[in-house]
């Protein structure tokens, strides 16, 4: 097979450029823990309300430097009472569906979480400026998904 | 000229395409009225309805139907006429695909099946929504394999030759599609249809959107190949040359096969229940199509400066004025690859590991896949259409329609610029997708998307007006072109079926080997899904009963 010496240079450049980027974006995630939402935990849909930490919704503190917010998204609303965290401070949010899948989406910030019934999402976040930030869902839910959203105070 | 009953065959697929593209073109015009506040729908028609019925009949529908109409011209123009079986076959093939078709769309304007083209569960559609997506596969199949089947009669009296390149682009992306189909057929079977009717009780959710995926993406290498296959084997002869390299445009699409179809999961990267080292490792497969878009690019430009160059194109770009910019069809086509490049870029971004999380689910990607699906495949299958239809029919493409292809194919670039750049935009600034209009209870940051030029709602909504003027022109084209135009009959007045040569001698066998590609594609199907899929199964959770929340 028969190439072209400009078309060598060409794929190359490619596929060094390839390298570099994956390599950027490995060593961002597995080095650095900036890995998107996840989470391998599973739950019984059915029985949110009575499993831990949905039990109790909300926002706990873990230790000084970290707190944890737990979350049911339902259609077309979040149980999440109450949502004020710290500025500065690492924030573990986890989210599990009692219905169809929703997502959990922070405006202007990076948590942007798929929550998929029986599974449990979970994303941790620092937010570095205060401030009301709007919640919304972004995976379509059901005739009202444009009016699934919230509010997260940040102080 | 082909045979007439090819022609009809052709002909009919072409012309549901065209349908569903005027029903679907009309959805999206009442969408980005709805989105900017500005339409109220009557309480009897649903914005989501209109969403779905939107995506389904422009991505899958008109796509669908018109690739089989363009394979089925090529594939009789290059290997000579069909025979009675594959006649039969394409003609079962393309009702079994109507039928899947006219029952979905049916569930979907009775508000049936208010569940997008992804069909997420556990939401619930009418059990016959999956009855007819599952026939729409089925009958594509059908298709395929006649199309294949007159590939295999073509290859037992060529013995030893290899294929025209028309011909084994085709199977490729036959090849591609069937591969492809297992995923969406396995779930759409064995989860949602004994689900949906009642014969099981729960769904495994994630294993569903997983396998859905599996299809998902090779899904949009389903429309794309095509439209490179008018690139490679259609735009040399409009520009008067040959194909560039034959081995390398068997070989671009050969690594299609391979890694289109390994790297659903980069769909799902923000989702639970994957973990992140099979999502990374089809982020890493996923970025191995860019080889065959380079090679693609390459090949494009290369053909470009030897036409530009023998027209007598002078210095480095002199020859970029000599191509034939007068020629719709090739314009068209052109314009098409321009809109790739951005696009093609932004598909990284969007499969970039954690780079995901920012653009997920806003209208970054509505914008994303106007400007691959949407102008890319789309524009290609318009300039394909002012040739096919004139070809097929034997009718005249007057000086007039030129002209009136020109206004189209322009005020569909502006309107998509204007759209697509509006929605990269808002995306980016958090405005979410496949949501009616909201003003969040006029939080701060929703009304921000109303504020800039560029980043607007109503921007938005004056790209989707023109974009919807084009595509009534089009169709005013495709109606004269198919019915009322006047037929040709002097010899200068036939439309001609524009196919460049490729030369073979230089091509190696083991490209049309299909074997090798087909077990190495499934080697890396298993190596990149077997283990995730087998412990989706495994650690299932209590499975999910069905919601209609619509």
């Amino acid at each position: 097979m028969h190439l072209h010496k400009y078309e060598k240079i060409w794929l190359i450049f490619g596929l060094v450029s390839l390298v570099v980027f994956l390599s950027i974006v490995g060593v961002s995630a597995f080095s650095h823990g900036h890995t998107p939402a996840g989470g391998m935990t599973t739950i019984d849909p059915k029985k949110v309300n009575e499993t831990a930490p949905f039990d109790k919704p909300g926002v706990t503190q873990i230790n000084d430097d970290t707190y944890q917010v737990a979350i049911v998204a339902m259609a077309f609303g979040y149980t999440a009472p109450d949502l004020k965290v710290p500025v500065g401070k690492e924030i573990i949010f986890k989210l599990t569906s009692t219905d169809v899948v929703h997502s959990f989406t922070i405006d202007n910030t990076k948590v942007n979480m798929m929550v998929v019934p029986g599974q449990i999402t979970t994303k941790s976040y620092t937010f570095d400026k205060p401030g009301k930030y709007l919640i919304l869902c972004n995976e379509y839910c059901g005739s009202g998904h444009h009016l699934m959203s919230t509010e997260i105070e940040v102080y | 000229m082909i045979a007439i009953r090819d022609r009809k065959l052709a002909l009919w697929n072409i012309g549901v395409a065209y349908i569903a593209f005027l029903i679907g073109t009309l959805c999206g015009l009442l969408q980005v009225f709805i989105r900017n506040d500005a339409l109220k729908l009557p309480s009897w028609l649903d914005y989501y309805q209109i969403l779905t019925a939107h995506g389904v009949l422009l991505a899958l529908i008109f796509t669908t139907f018109f690739i089989f109409g363009f394979f089925i011209t090529g594939m009789s123009k290059s290997l000579g006429s069909f025979g009675p079986k594959v006649y039969l076959f394409s003609w079962i093939g393309f009702l079994v695909t109507t039928i899947g078709t006219v029952l979905a769309t049916a569930m979907i304007v009775s508000g049936e099946a208010s569940v997008l083209y992804t069909f997420y569960a556990p939401l619930k559609a009418s059990g016959w929504y999956y009855v007819g997506l599952a026939l729409f596969v089925v009958g594509t199949w059908i298709s395929s394999f006649a199309l294949v089947g007159h590939y295999m009669i073509w290859r037992k009296k060529h013995k030893g030759q290899l294929s025209p390149l028309f011909a084994f682009m085709t199977i490729a992306t036959i090849v591609m599609w069937i591969i492809a189909c297992l995923g969406v057929v396995a779930t759409v079977l064995f989860q949602f249809i004994p689900w949906a009717f009642g014969w099981v009780d729960t769904i495994n959710v994630e294993l569903s959107r997983s396998l859905f995926w599996y299809f998902g993406h090779p899904l949009v290498y389903f429309w794309l190949l095509p439209a490179y296959m008018a690139w490679y084997v259609i735009v040399p002869k409009l520009i008067g040359t040959k194909v560039f390299s034959d081995s390398l445009a068997r070989l671009s699409f050969v690594l299609f096969i391979l890694f289109s179809i390994p790297v659903g999961f980069h769909h799902q990267l923000t989702e639970p229940g994957i973990s992140n080292f099979w999502k990374f490792l089809q982020v890493v497969l996923t970025f191995m199509v860019i080889i065959p878009s380079l090679m693609t690019a390459f090949s494009m430009f290369a053909t470009f400066e030897i036409a530009g160059r023998k027209k007598g194109g002078k210095g480095l770009f002199g020859w970029f004025t000599k191509l034939p910019w007068k020629d719709v069809r090739f314009t068209s086509i052109f314009v098409a690859m321009a809109f790739f490049i951005p696009g093609g870029a932004g598909g990284i971004i969007n499969a970039s590991f954690q780079l995901n999380e920012i653009v997920h689910n806003t209208l970054w990607i509505v914008g994303h896949f106007h400007i691959t699906v949407g102008t890319p495949v789309a524009m290609t299958f318009m300039g394909l259409t002012f040739w096919i239809i004139p070809y097929l029919t034997g009718r005249k493409f007057s000086k007039s329609m030129q002209k009136l292809g020109f206004i189209q194919i322009i005020t569909w670039a502006i309107g998509m610029l204007l759209m697509s750049t509006s929605q990269h935009i808002l995306g980016l600034l958090g405005a979410p997708r496949r949501t009616a209009y909201s003003g969040y209870n006029n939080h701060p940051s929703a009304m921000e998307w109303f504020d800039g030029i560029l980043s607007n709602h109503v921007t938005m909504a004056i790209g989707g007006s023109i974009l919807f003027l084009s595509a009534m022109i089009l169709i005013y084209i495709v109606v004269m072109t198919m019915f009322i135009s006047p037929k040709a009959v002097k010899e200068r007045d036939f439309v001609d079926f524009p196919m460049a040569e490729s030369d073979v001698e230089n091509t190696p066998k083991f490209l049309e080997n299909w074997w090798i590609w087909i077990g190495i594609a499934f080697v890396l199907i298993i190596i990149a899904y077997a283990i995730p899929l087998s412990g989706m199964i495994h650690h299932a959770p209590p499975g999910s009963e069905g919601f209609k929340t619509w």
